[in-house]
């Protein structure tokens, strides 16, 4: 029987690639210089829907909720194998902790209709909280399998999961529909298709049509290119708070009940330490001062 | 109840043992309690886990909430967060601390979303503080700070929740220091009743594996922990050695973990373990702020990176400006010298 899985993905800044020029000598980081990614575990989320999908039939459908860049992510989706992607923005989402932001999603979640799964990594790298997925099953009523790691089984409205920690795994079994967030070891996320990625180059948000005015002047101006998407399925909806039965209270920055209060630059006032030099004779002197201080031996 | 301002920690259980973050857990909240004025409670869930209230009075509880069920015998999302949540609702706690174990992360966001509280992950530190809320001009006495290293380089944020309570806060394990336990130490018990849905069971565990830590980070005297500036599996092993002839352990950063050369078990720093040996050895690790958070109370530490200028020397006793390739071999070959 098909299923109908939505994805919830995030666009972090790639805090893999955190060193040399990024980090300024005053300890700060430049943030653009860090690129835009796909959260890593949220395409391993993507992967299991999309194998939800071949193999039983249904659709998945990719959520983000994210500035205008992120329409990136949701493309990258469709070049995988998505069926449909939504984008939420808007100004009132921003400065959202996890609270506003699984309020966010789980209005969102609903406004997208009947579903059977709802898939997320298990955390994003910007904050490794790991809080939104349980958050947006709670506010969905749903129950939650967090630390997924494959899908044992699915047969009617049951399925069998196992999920994975670093000290071992468990065996459960639910009923759907369900929230599941999947780690990183569940699967390798399938590379976009070439053929996708040719079918969906148009897709886009329309903040982004000057930018492919600019690529493909034979497009004409923003109100062709808007009828010519529009009818081909490439504009990627973008739903802000007005689209969706929310209470405004409940979003962004206001909706968060955490607030930072400061933000302290930590200032390294350096040990008192010794320079050891990288020779045999250095290292043989560092060893036998460790010694002497029975920090070795 | 609302006034009573009291501080309540989640006690997280297996094998008829108490977690030791939950012990640790106990520990901080004893102290934050005391500067508050009130008392801590414990909530122990389980089933036949009578046993362990004698050890978490022990370690600090006031009063320990027992919910003992059949039901609750292994740990499933919602049958735990009924319970949880009815009685947060019910007493109205001032603070609400959960370890950030995979139990807890799975628990406490939960928990915190049924309450429409906030919750801050991974806490490295937790203190008492006025709050001056700009916005309201209202001044807040007595809040939480949950202070955690941010993302965007060197900072650490102080968060607040000034307005919902419980105050909720992850931590893991290893942050906060375990008192020793008081066996004179009084305490009252008070069994809850749970009351369950049926929808509370729409998950069941059909088996439930775990196997006990092969790494003990925690308690090593000494560690050895490599990084990103490793080159491969094969180099890795020089950290191996050299944690074997030390009798330490090897650990790692987040970097060295997401490239695949070592388990996620062995990951210091705010998201993985928070360690304090005698003896730390960082090779090819930048010293990320989110790195430091785990080691940096470490009783002596060398360096090994090829950058003069990375943070990690800032926090070093002993510096080494040099290639690890080469800085390694050379530990391990004088310390092998020194051993015959
Ligand atoms: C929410 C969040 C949580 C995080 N939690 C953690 C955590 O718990 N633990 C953690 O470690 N990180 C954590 N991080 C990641 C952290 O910010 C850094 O990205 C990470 O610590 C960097 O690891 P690294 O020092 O190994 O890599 P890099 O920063 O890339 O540093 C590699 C270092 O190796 C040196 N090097 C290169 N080649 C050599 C050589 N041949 N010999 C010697 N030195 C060499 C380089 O000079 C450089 O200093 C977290 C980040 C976020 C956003």
């Amino acid at each position: 029987m098909p299923y109908h899985s939505i994805v919830l993905v995030k666009q972090v800044p790639d805090t893999r690639s955190v060193s040399g020029d990024v980090i300024t000598p005053d300890g700060t980081m430049n943030r653009s210089a860090l690129p835009a990614i796909f959260n890593p575990e949220d395409l391993n989320a993507l992967e299991m829907a999309l194998q939800v999908k071949d193999q039983h039939g249904g659709t998945v459908t990719v959520l983000t909720m994210g500035p205008l860049q992120a329409a990136e992510v949701l493309r990258q989706a469709l070049y995988r194998g998505a069926d449909r992607v939504v984008l939420l923005s808007d100004r009132k989402f921003a400065g959202a902790d996890t609270q506003a932001t699984s309020y966010t999603l789980k209005c969102a979640v609903e406004k997208l209709g009947a579903f059977d799964l709802v898939f997320c990594g298990r955390q994003a790298i910007d904050g490794d909280t790991a809080q939104v997925g349980p958050q947006t099953a709670e506010k969905l009523g749903l129950p939650q399998i967090t630390y997924a790691e494959a899908i044992l089984s699915l047969e009617q409205d049951e399925i069998v999961v196992r999920r994975a920690f670093d000290l071992g795994i468990e065996l459960v079994k639910c009923k759907l529909p369900c929230l599941l967030t999947v780690v990183g070891s569940a699967n390798q996320p399938r590379p976009p298709s070439a053929r996708k990625r040719i079918a969906y180059k148009l897709a886009c948000v329309p903040a982004e049509y000057p930018r492919l005015l600019q690529q493909w002047p034979d497009l004409g101006d923003e109100a062709s290119l808007d009828a010519l998407l529009v009818q081909q399925g490439l504009k990627i909806p973008v739903w802000n708070a007005a689209d969706l039965p929310v209470n405004e209270a409940e979003l962004g920055l206001s909706g968060s009940p955490t607030q930072v209060y400061k933000v302290n630059y930590v200032v390294l006032e350096g040990t008192e330490s010794k320079d050891i030099s990288p020779t045999p004779e250095g290292i043989r002197a560092l060893i036998e001062e460790l010694v002497e201080e029975y920090i070795v031996g | 109840m609302s006034e009573a301002r009291n501080v309540w920690v989640f006690i997280e259980q297996g094998d008829g043992q108490v977690a030791d973050v939950s012990l640790e857990l106990l520990s901080k909240a004893c102290e934050l309690a005391q500067h508050l004025g009130s008392q801590v409670w414990a909530l122990l869930c389980g089933y036949q886990v009578e046993g362990l209230v004698e050890t978490v009075i022990q370690h600090g509880a006031d009063h320990v909430l027992l919910a003992d069920h059949p039901e609750l015998e292994v740990y499933r999302t919602l049958p735990y967060c009924r319970v949880a949540v009815g009685l947060v609702k019910q007493h109205q706690p001032y603070i609400f601390l959960i370890g950030a174990s995979p139990v807890g992360r799975d628990l406490a966001p939960r928990i915190a979303s049924a309450v429409r509280v906030g919750l801050t992950a991974d806490c490295t530190d937790l203190q008492i503080g006025d709050f001056l809320y700009k916005k309201e001009n209202t001044l807040y006495k007595d809040l939480l700070y949950q202070i955690r290293p941010a993302f965007g380089g060197n900072i650490i944020a102080t968060i607040v929740n000034p307005k919902t309570r419980p105050q909720m806060a992850s931590v893991r394990e290893g942050v906060m220091r375990r008192r020793t336990p008081d066996p004179s130490r009084q305490g009252t018990v008070e069994a809850v009743r749970p009351g369950f849905q049926p929808q509370d069971f729409a998950l069941q565990v059909l088996s439930h594996e775990m196997r006990p830590p092969t790494v003990r980070l925690k308690d090593a005297p000494v560690i050895v922990a490599g990084g990103a500036g490793v080159d491969g599996p094969g180099e890795f092993e020089l950290i191996q050695d050299l944690a074997n002839l030390l009798g330490g352990e090897v650990g790692a950063s987040r970097a060295a973990v997401d490239a695949g050369l070592v388990s996620r078990e062995h990951q210091v720093g705010q998201t993985g373990l928070t360690v304090r040996p005698r003896l730390y050895i960082a090779a090819g690790i930048s010293g990320a702020v989110q790195h430091r958070a785990g080691m940096d109370k470490s009783n002596k530490i060398i360096a090994i990176n090829t950058d003069p200028t990375a943070p990690i020397f800032q926090v070093a006793h002993y510096k080494i400006v040099g290639d690890l390739a080469e800085v390694l071999p050379l530990l391990i070959k004088t310390l092998r010298e020194k051993a015959k």
